[in-house]
Parts: C-alpha cells; sequence; structure tokens
C-alpha cells in the first residue's frame, strides 16, 4: 500500500512538473493542479496510512488515523480551488486581451526606462 | 483626556471629512475643526498635571516580547509641540478651508491633514521608542500625500516623491540606530532609554546609533547636506507648506534631536555632528533664501536655515542652548506660519508668487501687509518682536561655543547667517509690499475674507505679545527647557528679556540688521553675481542619483527575472531536487520500522486507473477538452484513495471541488484554444522530462522513506482525538479541528477564498469593460453551437433534483461535527446544485432568481464566523473559543447545540458565495460572447405552446 501511494505521488508530480514547463496557458495549469493533487496526497501520507479506521470517535473502534493532516489538506482542497480559478482567469484575460496564451513573457530591454 | 483618546482623536477624526465632504465645504472644515478642538482641549486637560512638573503616562501591552508597547508619555516638551501642532493645525482648517477653490477635493484634503496631526501628536506622545517609529513613518506618508496633494501638477508629485524618499532613507536609518539604542540599554521605553546616559555614552555602538538616529533628524528637519527636499515640497498647496514647514513636519527632527538631548549632547560626537550641521545649514539657507524670487522659496530656505540655527544650539550641550533652542521653536512656528499664509494670501490673490512680478502691495492689501511686516521683522530680529528674543540668545550662546578650537568660527558664521536672515526678511517686505503700485499683477490684489487673515493675523498679535512681554511664556518655556534636559536643569532663572544691557550678542545683532539693510541695498550687483556662479543643482543630482539606483536594480534583476515563467519554474523545480538531495546526502537514514501493508486488487485497480490517467494526461494534453476528461479521471481517483485510506471528509472535499474545477476549466475552454500545438522541440522536451522524472523520483523516495517511519517527534494528533469529544463536542475528530481546534486558520481560508472569489469577479469587472469586451462581442465561436441551448429533459432534471441536493447539503452539514461532513463540503454541494441551474436553465433566467449578491453571501459568511468567534469576548474567553450543550424538545432525541455550528455555518456562507462567485463571473464573460440571449429557461417548451395557442403568433426556439 505504501509503495502504491508513493509511488502515485511520483507520478502525479512527474506528469506536474512535465505540464507545468510547457509553454502554454492551459497545459501549465493541467500541471499545477496534478501538483495540487500531489501536494495534497504527500500531507495527508504525513498522518502515515491506515485503512479502515476514520476519525470519527465511537465506542467500539480502538485506533483511530491521524486526524490533523486530513483537517489541514481539506482546507487546502477548497483552497486550491480558489488559487486554479484565479490563475485560469488571469490567464483567460491574458488571452482575451492579447490573443496569445504564452506563459512566458520576455522583458523587452528598451522599455525599462525610469518613469519620470 | 485620556492620552489614548488625544492620539487616537485625529485618526478616527479623519473619517469624517470624506463623509462630510457632500456636505459642503464647510460642513467639511467644520468638522475637521472640531476634531482639532476636542483634541486641543484635551491637550489643556492635561495642563495643570505638566505645570506641577508631573509627567501623564499611558500604557498599554501591545507586543511585550518584542519590546513594543503602545505606552503614551506627555511631559514638557511633548506637551509643548503637542500644543503647537493642534493649535497651529486649527488656524491652518479655517485658513485652508478659504483657502482651497472649489475644484479642490476638500474632504480629501482634510483627511490627509488629520492623519497628519495624529502621526505628529503620537511622535511627540510616544514613550516607546519603536511606536515613535511607527508614528515617524506615518508623518512621512501622510506628509507625502499632503504635499502631492495637487495631483495634476508635476512639480508637486515630483515634490511629494522627493520628501518621502528622502525623509523616508532617514526613518530606515533611524529605525538602525532606535533598535541599536533598544539593545544597548535592553528597553524601547524612552523614560528608561533617558534614564541610561553612562551607559549609552560608554557603549562601543553608541557613535554608530548616534549617526543613524541623526541621518533620521537631518533628513526630517532638512540639514544639511539633506536640505534639498524642502524646497521642492513647496509645490503643496500653501496651507501643507504653512502647517509642515512651520511648526510641525519639520519641527519633528528638532523635537527628536531634544528628546535624546539628555542622553547625546555633551559628548564630543554630538557636539562636532549637530553644531557643524546646523551652522552649515543655517548660513547656507540664509544666503540661498535671499536670491530665491519665490515667496514660498524664499521662506522654504529661511525654514531650512532657522531650523539649522535651531539645531545648532542643540548641538552645543549647554542649558543655556537647550533653552534657546526651545524658545526659538516656539518663535519660529508662529512667525513662520504666519509669513506662510501671508505668501499664500498674496498668491491666491495676486495669482503670482514671483517678488519680481511684486511690489506696493501695501495699499492694495493693508491687512496682510501689516501681518506679513511684522511677522518677518520678527524674523529679521527686530527688537520688541519675539524673533529678537530668541535670536539675541542664539548669538549670546553662540558667542560662547568653541568649535574646532576656533573661538571666532561660530559667532561670525552665526552673525553672517543672521545677517542674510535679516537681508531676506527685508526683501520680503520691501520687495512685495513696499515700492509703486504697479499695474502689471496677474490679477488685481485686494485683502482676502477674513478666514484668510485671521489665522496669520492670531499668530502676529502672538509674534507681539511675546516680543513685548517676554515674562508671559517664560516659565513655560522654562518648564519645556527643563523638560529636555531631564532632572539636571540648571538655567539661570529669569534670563528672557528684552534688555540685557550692552552685550557682545547685541553688537551682533546690530551687525546683522544694519548690514543685513545694506546687502538688500546691493541686491540688483548681488542678485547678478548669484546668477552667473555655477551652483549644484541637487534636485538634478538626486534624480541622476536615482536613475542610477534603478539602473543598478535592473541590471540585478533582469538576467534573473526575465519574464519567462518556464524559466523560474524550471530553477525553482532543480533547486528543489538540488536542496532535497543534499539534505539526503548530508543526514542520516534511519531503518524502516513500519511494516508495508498489502494491498488487494482493488487498490492496485485504482493505483493503475491513476496512473494511466496521468501519463494518458501527458502525452495527450494537447488535446485540450481530453485532457480535461482525464485530469478528472485522476481527481476522482484521488477521492477513492482518501475514502480507502481513512478520510471520508476528504474524499466529499476532493469529489466536489473536482466538479466544480472541471466545470471553470470547461468554462475557461469556450474561449481558449482547443488545442496546443506543438511548439517546443524534442530536445527541449527531452530535457523537460528528465526534470520532471528526476522531481517524481524524489517525491517518490521522500514519501516512501517517511511512510515506512515513525514521527520523531511525538504527534500532537493526539491531543485531538482525545479532546475531540470533550472538549469540542464532536466526535468527527477532522471537523471539530477544523471549526473548534484550529478555528482561526479556518477563519483566515474563508476569508483567502473569499477574496479569491473577489478578485476574479474584479478581474472580469475589468475584461467586460475594457477592450477585450469589443472582442467577446464580436466573437465567432469556433465550433458549432448545439441548437437546443436549454434541453429540457435537463431543466426539468434540475429543477426537479433541485430540493432533494438542497436538502443533501443540509444534511451534510448539519451532521459534520459528528460524521463526515461540515460547511465546507455542504457549501460545495449546494453550489453544485445551484451551478447546475444556470448550466441547464441559462445564466440570465437563473440570475434573476437570485435574491441575494453572491459577494454578500461571501461577507455575511466572514462576518456569521467572526461574529461567533467575537462572541467568546462576550464571557470573558479569547476569540473562538467554543462551547457547547446538549438540550432536548420533546418529543424529539437530545440533541447538541454548538457555537461552533455557527462558526460551520459562516464557513458554509463563504465556500457558497467563493465558488458561485468565480463561476458566475465566468459565465458573465460567456454571456457576452453570445448575444443571443434566452427569454425564457427552455427553449422548447410545449406548456408555453399551449398558452400561446390564443395569440397571433407562436413564438419559436432559436
Amino acid at each position: 500500500m505504501e509503495l502504491l501511494v508513493a509511488s502515485a505521488i511520483g507520478v502525479l508530480t512527474t506528469a506536474g512538473v512535465y505540464l507545468t514547463l510547457r509553454l502554454r496557458t492551459f497545459p501549465v495549469i493541467l500541471g499545477m493542479s496534478l501538483l495540487t493533487y500531489a501536494v495534497n496526497v504527500f500531507l495527508f501520507a504525513s498522518g502515515r496510512l491506515t485503512i479502515g479506521a476514520p476519525p470519527i470517535l465511537s465506542d467500539g473502534a480502538t485506533t483511530y488515523t491521524d486526524p490533523l493532516p486530513q483537517a489541514l489538506v481539506l482546507t487546502a482542497i477548497v483552497i486550491s480551488f480558489g488559487m486554479t480559478a484565479v490563475v485560469v482567469m488571469i490567464s483567460l484575460g491574458a488571452y482575451l486581451g492579447s490573443d496569445d496564451d504564452h506563459v512566458d513573457d520576455p522583458i523587452e530591454a528598451a522599455g525599462s526606462e525610469v518613469r519620470k | 483626556m485620556s492620552l489614548f483618546l488625544l492620539v487616537a482623536l485625529p485618526f478616527f477624526g479623519a473619517l469624517l471629512p470624506g463623509i462630510m465632504n457632500s456636505a459642503g465645504r464647510s460642513a467639511c472644515a467644520g468638522v475637521t475643526f472640531t476634531v482639532s478642538l476636542a483634541a486641543f482641549v484635551g491637550l489643556l486637560t492635561n495642563l495643570p498635571a505638566i505645570l506641577a512638573g508631573q509627567t501623564v503616562m499611558a500604557r498599554i501591552d501591545w507586543m511585550p516580547e518584542l519590546g513594543l508597547n503602545f505606552t503614551l508619555m506627555l511631559d514638557g516638551l511633548g506637551f509643548f509641540f503637542a500644543l503647537l501642532i493642534l493649535g497651529i493645525g486649527m488656524l491652518i482648517i479655517v485658513y485652508g478651508r478659504n483657502y482651497l477653490s472649489r475644484e479642490d477635493n476638500m474632504g480629501e484634503f482634510f483627511t490627509y491633514l488629520l492623519l497628519f496631526q495624529g502621526a505628529m501628536v503620537g511622535i511627540v506622545m510616544s514613550d516607546n521608542i519603536l511606536l515613535l517609529l511607527v508614528f515617524w513613518e506615518l508623518t512621512s506618508l501622510a506628509s507625502f500625500l499632503l504635499i502631492g496633494y495637487w495631483k495634476h501638477l508635476a512639480e508637486g508629485r515630483q515634490g511629494a516623491r522627493m520628501a518621502l524618499t528622502v525623509t523616508g532613507m532617514g526613518g530606515l536609518s533611524m529605525i538602525g540606530g532606535m533598535l541599536i539604542l533598544g539593545q544597548i540599554v535592553g528597553s524601547y521605553d524612552l523614560s528608561v532609554i533617558l534614564q541610561n546616559r553612562e551607559a549609552i555614552q560608554a557603549d562601543p555602538m553608541f557613535l554608530p546609533a548616534l549617526i543613524l538616529i541623526l541621518l533620521g533628524c537631518f533628513t526630517k528637519s532638512a540639514q544639511f547636506p539633506f536640505h534639498f527636499w524642502l524646497p521642492h515640497a513647496m509645490a503643496a498647496p500653501t496651507p501643507v507648506s504653512a502647517y509642515l514647514h512651520s511648526a510641525t513636519m519639520v519641527k519633528a527632527g528638532i523635537f527628536l534631536m531634544a528628546r535624546m538631548w539628555p542622553v547625546f549632547s555633551g559628548t564630543p560626537e554630538w557636539f562636532y555632528l549637530v553644531t557643524s550641521a546646523g551652522l552649515i545649514t543655517m548660513v547656507l539657507g540664509a544666503v540661498i533664501a535671499l536670491f530665491k524670487h519665490d515667496l514660498k522659496s524664499l521662506l522654504a530656505f529661511s525654514t531650512v536655515s532657522h531650523l539649522g540655527l535651531i539645531t545648532m544650539l542643540l548641538g552645543t550641550g549647554t542649558a543655556f542652548g537647550a533653552l534657546a533652542a526651545v524658545f526659538h521653536i516656539l518663535n519660529h512656528a508662529t512667525f513662520k506660519a504666519a509669513l506662510f499664509m501671508s505668501a499664500g494670501i498674496v498668491d491666491h490673490e495676486a495669482h503670482t508668487r514671483d517678488i519680481r512680478r511684486l511690489g506696493g502691495l501695501r495699499h492694495l492689501m493693508p491687512v496682510t501687509f501689516t501681518i506679513a511686516t511684522v511677522a518677518a521683522l520678527s524674523m529679521a530680529g527686530i527688537p520688541l518682536l519675539n524673533g529678537f528674543l530668541s535670536k539675541e540668545m542664539m548669538l549670546e550662546e553662540a558667542h560662547h561655543t568653541v568649535l574646532f578650537g576656533s573661538h571666532w568660527l561660530v559667532p561670525v558664521m552665526a552673525t553672517v547667517g543672521s545677517l542674510f536672515s535679516a537681508a531676506y526678511c527685508f526683501r520680503f517686505i520691501g520687495h512685495t509690499f513696499l515700492g509703486p503700485v504697479r499695474d502689471d499683477y496677474p490679477h488685481k490684489p485686494h485683502d482676502p475674507n477674513a478666514g484668510m487673515w485671521l489665522p496669520p493675523a492670531l499668530l502676529a498679535v502672538l509674534v507681539v505679545v511675546i516680543g513685548v512681554a517676554p515674562f508671559l511664556v517664560q516659565d513655560f518655556v522654562f518648564l519645556v527647557a527643563k523638560a529636555v534636559m531631564g532632572d539636571a536643569a540648571v538655567l539661570k532663572t529669569k534670563y528672557i528679556k528684552i534688555w540685557h544691557g550692552l552685550t557682545p550678542a547685541l553688537y551682533m545683532s546690530l551687525i546683522a540688521v544694519f548690514g543685513g539693510l545694506a546687502v538688500l541695498m546691493l541686491f540688483k550687483p548681488l542678485s547678478k553675481i548669484w546668477e552667473t556662479t555655477p551652483r549644484p543643482e541637487a534636485k538634478v543630482i538626486f534624480e541622476a542619483m536615482i536613475a542610477a539606483f534603478v539602473r543598478l536594480s535592473q541590471v540585478l534583476t533582469h538576467p534573473l527575472h526575465n519574464g519567462s515563467f518556464t524559466r523560474y519554474a524550471m530553477i525553482g523545480v532543480i533547486a528543489m531536487i538540488a536542496a532535497g538531495y543534499h539534505a539526503y546526502a548530508t543526514g542520516t537514514v534511519a531503518a524502516p520500522v513500519r511494516a508495508i501493508q498489502s494491498a488487494g486488487p482493488v487498490p492496485i485497480a485504482g493505483w493503475a486507473m491513476l496512473v494511466a490517467a496521468t501519463c494518458g494526461l501527458v502525452i495527450m494534453h494537447r488535446q485540450r477538452l481530453l485532457a480535461l476528461i482525464l485530469i478528472g479521471i485522476v481527481g476522482l481517483m484521488v477521492s477513492v484513495g482518501f475514502v480507502y485510506l481513512s478520510a471520508p471528509d476528504l474524499a466529499m472535499t476532493q469529489f466536489t471541488v473536482e466538479v466544480v474545477t472541471i466545470i471553470l476549466l470547461l468554462l475557461a475552454l469556450n474561449f481558449l484554444p482547443n488545442q496546443t500545438p506543438v511548439e517546443s522541440t524534442t530536445l527541449r522536451r527531452t530535457r523537460d522530462a528528465v526534470v520532471s522524472v528526476a522531481a517524481g523520483l524524489a517525491t517518490f523516495g521522500l514519501a516512501y522513506h517517511y511512510l515506512l517511519r515513525d514521527f520523531i517527534d511525538p504527534s500532537i494528533s493526539e491531543f485531538h482525538l482525545a479532546n475531540s469529544y470533550k472538549g469540542g463536542g464532536g466526535t468527527n475528530v477532522v471537523n471539530v479541528i477544523l471549526v473548534d481546534f484550529r478555528g482561526f486558520d479556518t477563519f483566515g481560508e474563508i476569508i483567502v477564498l473569499g477574496i479569491a472569489a473577489l478578485l476574479i469577479y474584479a478581474l472580469t469587472e475589468a475584461l467586460l469593460n475594457g477592450p477585450v469586451r469589443r472582442r467577446l462581442l464580436n466573437r465567432v465561436p469556433d465550433q458549432p453551437r448545439s441548437g437546443d441551448m436549454h434541453p429540457m429533459m435537463m431543466v426539468v432534471v434540475t429543477r426537479v433534483i433541485m430540493p432533494v441536493v438542497l436538502l443533501v447539503g443540509f444534511y451534510i452539514f448539519l451532521r459534520g461535527h459528528n460524521e463526515p461532513g461540515g460547511g465546507f463540503i455542504a457549501g460545495l454541494i449546494v453550489s453544485i446544485a445551484v451551478v447546475m441551474q444556470y448550466m441547464a436553465s441559462g445564466f440570465s433566467w437563473a440570475s434573476a432568481r437570485l435574491k441575494y449578491p453572491y459577494h454578500g453571501v461571501i461577507g455575511a459568511g466572514v462576518l456569521v464566523a467572526g461574529l461567533t468567534g467575537i462572541g467568546s469576548w462576550f464571557v470573558g474567553k479569547p476569540f473562538l473559543t467554543s462551547d457547547f450543550t446538549y438540550v432536548r424538545i420533546p418529543p424529539f432525541y437530545k440533541f447538541e447545540l454548538a457555537t461552533a455550528a455557527l462558526f460551520d455555518l459562516g464557513v458554509f456562507l463563504a465556500v457558497v458565495g467563493a465558488v458561485m462567485l468565480s463561476l458566475e463571473s465566468f459565465s458573465r464573460l460567456a454571456r457576452r460572447a453570445d448575444s443571443a440571449e434566452n427569454e425564457h429557461p427552455m427553449d422548447i417548451d410545449p406548456s408555453r405552446a399551449v398558452s400561446a395557442e390564443g395569440s397571433t403568433d407562436m413564438k419559436e426556439g432559436n
């Protein structure tokens, strides 16, 4: 089980980093979403893996999984939605404004004058 | 009045002028005046204590760990300055009301003025030097706003920027000095620091601290070589100049030197630095002032000169010098404010401040002439006016001061300074008011209304009263001087008087006055020489320096920060891998202690699907729609994994977030190209692949490593598990952590989420109102649209299940405290229910049925959560302390009531609002694009056909 989770994190990271290094906004957004999954699962797994012992207190249960990473990851998931939405909006605005969805924006050498 | 209230009053009052702006200009000025008056009266209530020699203190611990406390102190010195700040402030408010024209935004002006006033009062009353620094920086910022108040004037903006740069830099260095001082003494409280003269002067860090603090003082008080910003700040409206440059802003540096006088003075470092800077500034300012043709520039340089005079007096380190400095601060504030206001009147009435175009105004503006003449003669040091008294004392002090081993250097320089000072004062009177009446003024001048001349007139009366009867203020000046010097005050009593006999100071004074007259006689030839002498232009040098710094920072940043996101990402990834590898290579690896848990066929199948979808995504990411479907599978498998690994809450959250994210991306894809073209070379792709695989391997290794090992330190999770029910009243530990143990974090998170949604809304607004709008309207969809935009089946189904979904959301919300669920998940579920209505029935149909705007929902959520937290204050508990109880209403079972549920309601509302506002913003873009708008929820609706039977034509779906 540990091997599966760790390798899943690895695969998600690999794909995420690769897509993040692409040149257009859409694959970069996808890549960042994959990285979000990877990070969330990674954080979640820092509580170690437990099967069949959810952190819901009950009289019969003796062991529970670590609740703390779950609470952290829960808000992280919701926040990541907000982040994705903002990034998508920015990239959409950039595309609609300039008809160009490249992520790179080299500084023109001439455009760096001291503003008077 | 409490000192806290005294400091807070102008700050709170600053909210009023903006509100009163629409009530008229007089109302706006009136409310500002009332605020100042209230503070002034409040200050006076402390007068008896001050006169009794007490120091009024007030203290609240702010951050005691850092030594930063909100400690206020009011002694003679602070009282004296506060009196000037508030008293002259009131006069300026009256004057400003009449000075500003209808085009000027008066509310804005008075808001800045009160902010500035509050910051100044804060400086002079701070007992904690860190607090003092905060107020110090606030005066820099407020003065920036005031100096640049006329935003349409380039000089105003540049002057404001220069003032901010110079005083801001000084402020920075002062922070350093103050921190060193605090370190030496071990306390940041002024009252403690002032008691530690010996310890401070003996410390090896004394000189750096002194220099850094003096840099702050010199920049603020425009001492050479930082004097150049003050004349450029004259582009401000005259009320600002009169206020900032007579009694307040530039006196802040003087104030601090006076405040620090007990610990710094008497050392050779202090003496040489302060006395020479003051002496140079005094002479230089006086000489330049004489040759300025702009009335305000003349006054600006004269201010520089007089500040130099006061600085020099403080530098001598003698009790008499301090007394003279205090007295001159008072006198300078009175005559200089009156002079600035007079110059403003001349400018206001004659529409020019150029002395060469003026003259003969005494016939046209007799009142202004009288005021200006009294004030200017006082500045020149003519007997029976207050300027004479303090100037006499300065010359007396100069007579006794030995600088660089020379007995004559200081007296001669002081006399020369006074001589030029007298000369420019005579020029101010002579060339503006005397002489024949001209007929080429830009505007025919006459005396202004009383609102404008009364404030300077009051000051002119003070000038005369103090000048004729100095014994009236003598005791007060002594009191202040004692406060400057601390307890060790040894003063010759009853010094301040008009006639001392034939002293050297009197001769020096006579030389200065008659010499000044002589210089004015020779003004024309002298002026010619001055015009032809090359002089360094401070503004040019300043701007060249700024430009050099900008170039330097560009040289440093551009190679690193060249606008290529890919590059930053690459550098970041490689750096992280390298750091990880370094840790791995240098650290020790413990042996695995946890056994590997076996995985059945179902987890393996789930893993396989996740990996397959991820790989497929990478390979086929150019087909964007396909990529979306694949990433949906990935998200789904992650949620399934959460279920399997005992995290039901996470699974529900991930699942619902997945739905809204995909909807969001679909909406975005509507506008973006459907394909990603191949651009990068194979080499580049290989390189990226190598880096990504390395990153993947690294995370895999790290994750696998710690999954097989236990925590190094015991986890705090046990505490949460043990106290969740006992302390939080819930059995779902994750939810209890969110709404109770870590409620403050969650509170922050919903605020962040709300801000993100508002940001999206703002961006959409900007897009829709900008050039993109036309592009959107003229946009031709790149794919054929479905003929049935709002399919009947979908409309019916979504509406039927809406109540069901809402019920589910409600249920999930309620059970959240004890079972998987809670505000986050319920919020997402309800959002999905609403989004479905948008998708099925169209934007306008859905938004027409929207009762509350989503902004309000977000705000309500944050408010509910915040108020729940504040509620615990009323029972004397810290913010967000939760409480719960069990109640039973027959015939129901016993159930729980918890404040945490109320907090969760806030979370719920904020999540609904944020998600909906984001999605709605995106769909608003789409709505603009498709100009054809649906009138009805369904394009083909049988019921409409029935109802329309009687009418002439039947509407057809488009």
